[in-house]
């Protein structure tokens, strides 16, 4: 293990550059750890976003080594090459400084997707009763533990080339919300989703699934929702 | 892409597939016993199986291919969905025109 790592970081919003810092390698490092070092020790102007440290709240995304990753559980010696990180802000989304993307219109195409919950009952109405092992209940797992982080989003070609494009996360989402049986919102959601930059636009590529820190498969999530909208207008339940 | 584009891409591709199976096995059969343009023509002239199976697969192979070009054509030139949309029917339309006038050529006369 070399004792030091070479680290390109990007410094500026479009327009930039990569700048090299040194920093001390160490045990059990990750990828945030680096660029804390860099922020604390090197140059406190860096910008960069993190909350948790741990996974769950997704907002310390950023691309290492040309790939979309969560930086606070990537190891450095897992994703270093040869002493060597190249860390840039998420891919297809703008820059606002140096690591920080603005992430307003990744939420914004949940809210086009009607990624928000339509409740079916009052406060006065019984509590839903789901089998846990009915299909719908399974399917609905597809985007339950999806901690909003856009690495997907900045890997997905499709959003590359359309920007209308809504992205697996927030259609992964409208799936999960599809399949859940105490949701009142399934007319206007296929709608928003079959309509264009919708599910029809995913060419099936797979970075989603092959880059999603937890594991999701959005590919997959979203081909049914390709099932669900083409029955939905067969059926003249959904109009375009 | 929407949904609607999305069926129908997806009907006439399922549509194809026998069509296209057919049309290779015909193409076999014509070669493999040595058929000159004359005794091939001689089978198709008037019949009105060959005028559907054709007609039906340029109709669906101009409609699959209209709708593919549009999207290659949204995603990747700087057209946007409804210039896309236009040179797509455009196509289409020249497809269906050519692909029935050699139906017609083999059929009618």
């Amino acid at each position: 293990m070399t004792s030091q790592l070479s680290v390109s970081v990007w410094r500026g919003a479009k327009e930039g550059r990569y700048e090299t810092y040194v920093v001390p390698q160490r045990q059990s490092q990750t990828v945030l750890d680096v660029v804390t070092f860099v922020q604390r020790n090197i140059d406190p102007t860096l910008s960069y976003r993190f909350a948790c440290r741990v996974g769950v709240c997704g907002s310390c995304a950023m691309t290492v080594n040309g790939r979309p990753r969560w930086t606070c559980r990537s190891h450095v010696a897992k994703v270093a090459r040869r002493g060597r990180l190249e860390i840039g802000p998420l891919e297809n989304l703008p820059v606002i400084k140096d690591l920080t993307t603005d992430m307003q219109p990744f939420f914004e195409k949940w809210q086009q997707a009607k990624g928000t919950f339509a409740p079916s009952r009052t406060r006065y109405d019984d509590i839903a009763q789901i089998r846990p092992d009915s299909p719908a209940r399974a399917a609905a797992d597809a985007a339950i533990e999806c901690i909003n982080c856009g690495v997907c989003y900045a890997a997905c070609d499709t959003v590359r080339w359309s920007s209308q494009y809504l992205g697996p996360a927030a259609l992964t989402r409208a799936w999960t919300l599809a399949n859940d049986e105490r949701d009142a919102g399934n007319a206007a959601r296929l709608q928003a989703v079959g309509a264009a930059g919708g599910c029809h636009a995913c060419h099936s590529h797979q970075s989603c699934q092959e880059v999603c820190p937890q594991a999701l498969n959005p590919t997959a999530a979203i081909a049914g929702l390709k099932r669900r909208t083409a029955a939905a207008y067969l059926k003249g339940e959904i109009k375009t | 892409m929407n949904v609607r584009l999305y069926v129908w891409q997806r009907l006439t591709a399922v549509l194809m597939l026998p069509l296209v199976l057919g049309h290779i096995a015909v193409i076999f059969y014509a070669t493999r016993r040595g058929m000159t343009a004359a005794d091939i023509l001689s089978r198709t002239h008037g019949s009105i199986v060959w005028a559907s199976y054709y007609g039906l697969f340029v109709a669906a192979a101009s409609i699959h291919g209209a709708i593919g070009v549009r999207n290659v054509l949204a995603e990747w030139s700087p057209l946007d969905d409804r210039r896309a949309g236009v040179v797509a029917v455009v196509l289409g339309s020249a497809l269906f025109v050519l692909g029935l006038r050699a139906v017609a050529a083999v059929v009618l006369w």
